[in-house]
């Protein structure tokens, strides 16, 4: 009962979320006169030069596609590292990744765009290397989270090494690799704002500008799209982690 | 029959199993039991190659279980285990019904055997095939487990501790519907314990083991009786034994004509609950019933020490 409860809780959340952000969308194109009164120093208080709606929709391109590659890569690398063969690896792999999560992104982009060039290269590969830590870190500790005796009876009933990942390990795993890919979607909708700095489109473009041109009116603009596409897409996940575990114990709490 | 022909087993240098041999009847219940560290896991895991003896061979029904690759073999061998380990994300139904799956059973089939097995332990089916591990109490979880284990009717089943983490009564239960199972489809069963009292009760072959040797095996009076050395005498129970012989024995075995008055005794109830009943109630003389509930007879203080009938 108290699951259903939360169920609905998440579900309430992640509705209220959307309808706050497609309302400041819609508000937004109207909203001329609202920043006037707010910034009366501004010659131009609302930014015009890309429609927010395609702001929106290239930020939410660049971080699907970003995180599509860090799950699939740091997936494979979790499941390789967690694997018989691949255990040997497994503290190689942590360290390479724990130094590329301490790069400051700025300083990646500040590397990467001259050697891929300007624009949404150089921002996907500096997403992909922060979505990659969480994405196999949460892997790795998904796996290592399955009771070792669950595993094991499933050999005793004669389940293959496939058969056991497929239907025993991945499923078991799932609300903690999920949790990985939540943290990484998240942190890389902040990031791509900074990628704006090399080119690439995003929601960022605003807040660059308004920095620097002293345009605050812009920086708000950019940021509350951000801050509310991170919100909506945490409450996606907090949904999708009640989902995949139906079978678990009601949490207390939340 | 299960044969285990000069088996050794070492793990980092330190030999587990030295050259076992050992031969489990088929169609009994054999106990493997020691101290810990004895070997008794060890030895039920080479049975389904879980572990892989270092030398050696074992036979299955006269065939050496190395030539099956060991998805095959342990799909025709059952495995329960004291965590049972059920899998938590599956329903009842769908745990129970692991292995038939496994072996491509039709649907139908599938949900008469879960049906089947429910009832034969005691959980009725409409009520708990749709419930999940976590839903059921721990003596549940172990009938699922043991239910798991016979899904697809093995030739062998193998039990490690499998009524270990339970309170007594419902470990009592269990091992009463154990014997029942075993008597009803007639299955070689092998359970490991370190519990003696319920090797002595559940085992028609018992194997004592000590740092991966038989001490001693044969039936349980063999042990009690005629302990082949002082390990298995304090193995057993030095002061108890006398006791613990009285519970293989069955008031039926007994039983006079008669009447007597008081709250009377199940005929196959043992001789050591017989016991404990006589000198509760402070008397000599227990009315028998059997297992409808009709009268057979009376049972004498005196015929405790056997000769009777
Ligand atoms: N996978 C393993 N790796 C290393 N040593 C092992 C392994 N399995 C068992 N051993 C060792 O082999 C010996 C026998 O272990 P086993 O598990 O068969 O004992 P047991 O009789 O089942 O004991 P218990 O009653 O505690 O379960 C022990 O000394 C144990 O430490
Ligand atoms: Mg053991």
């Amino acid at each position: 009962m108290s699951r259903l409860a939360t169920g609905l809780h998440a579900r309430r959340w992640l509705l209220a979320g959307s309808a706050l952000l497609a309302g400041w969308l819609l508000y937004l194109p109207h909203s001329e006169a609202w920043f006037a009164r707010w910034f009366p120093e501004l010659e131009r208080p609302l930014y015009q030069q890309e429609g927010f709606g395609t702001l929106v929709l290239a930020h939410l391109g660049i971080v699907t596609v970003s995180s599509g590659i860090a799950v699939l890569l740091g997936v494979s690398a979790g499941l390789l590292a967690g694997s018989r063969f691949g255990r040997a690896f497994r503290p190689l792999l942590e360290t390479i990744l724990a130094i590329s999560q301490a790069l400051p992104p700025v300083a990646v982009l500040a590397v990467a765009a001259p050697l891929v060039g300007f624009g949404s290269t150089p921002a996907l590969i500096a997403l992909i290397l922060y979505g990659l830590l969480p994405v196999t870190q949460g892997t790795l500790t998904g796996m290592d989270s399955v009771d070792r005796d669950t595993q094991a009876v499933a050999q005793g009933l004669g389940m293959t090494r496939l058969q056991i990942l497929r239907h025993v390990t991945l499923p078991l795993a799932a609300p903690v690799m999920l949790a990985g890919v939540r943290t990484a979607v998240v942190i890389n909708i902040g990031t791509a704002a900074i990628a704006s700095t090399v080119g690439a489109k995003t929601l960022g473009l605003p807040i660059i500008v308004g920095l620097s041109g002293f345009n605050t009116a812009y920086v708000i603009q950019g940021a509350v799209l951000v801050a509310l596409l991170a919100i909506v897409a945490d409450q996606l996940f907090e949904w999708l982690e009640e989902r995949v575990t139906p079978h678990l114990p009601a949490r207390a709490g939340s | 029959m299960i044969e285990i022909r000069h088996v050794n087993k070492s793990f980092q240098g330190q030999q587990a199993i030295h050259d076992l041999n050992l031969t489990l009847p088929a169609g009994e219940l054999s106990v493997l039991i020691g101290s810990s560290g004895s070997g008794k896991s060890t030895t039920l895991k080479m049975l389904n190659r879980l572990i892989e003896p270092d030398s050696g061979s074992i036979l299955l029904a006269g065939e050496d279980i190395r030539r099956q690759s060991p998805d095959s073999l342990r799909r025709r061998i059952g495995y329960a285990i004291q965590s049972v380990g059920l899998f938590p994300h599956w329903t009842v139904e769908q745990n129970i019904a692991a292995v038939p799956q496994l072996l491509k059973w039709p649907k139908s089939r599938i949900q008469d055997r879960v049906t089947e097995l429910l009832t034969l332990l005691q959980l009725p089916p409409a009520q708990y095939r749709q419930r999940y591990p976590h839903q059921l109490s721990g003596g549940q979880q172990q009938r699922v487990g043991v239910a798991r284990a016979l899904a697809a009717d093995p030739d062998v089943l193998l039990m490690d501790e499998p009524f270990g983490a339970l309170d007594p009564i419902t470990r009592h239960t269990l091992q009463q519907e154990l014997i029942r199972i075993q008597a009803l489809s007639g299955k070689t069963i092998v359970l490991v314990t370190h519990d003696i009292d319920e090797a002595l009760l559940l085992g028609q072959h018992i194997v004592l083991m000590e740092h991966g040797r038989i001490a001693q095996q044969g039936k349980a009076q063999d042990l009690l009786l005629h302990p082949a050395s002082d390990f298995v005498r304090h193995f057993v129970g030095q002061s108890d034994t006398g006791i613990r012989l009285l519970g293989l024995g069955k008031v039926g075995e007994r039983v006079r004509q008669g009447q007597a008055s008081g709250e009377p005794i199940r005929a196959d109830r043992n001789l050591r609950e017989a016991l404990s009943l006589f000198v509760t109630r402070q008397v000599t003389c227990l009315p028998v019933v059997d297992e409808h509930g009709q009268a057979s007879g009376v049972l004498h203080f005196n015929d405790l020490l056997g000769a009777a009938a």
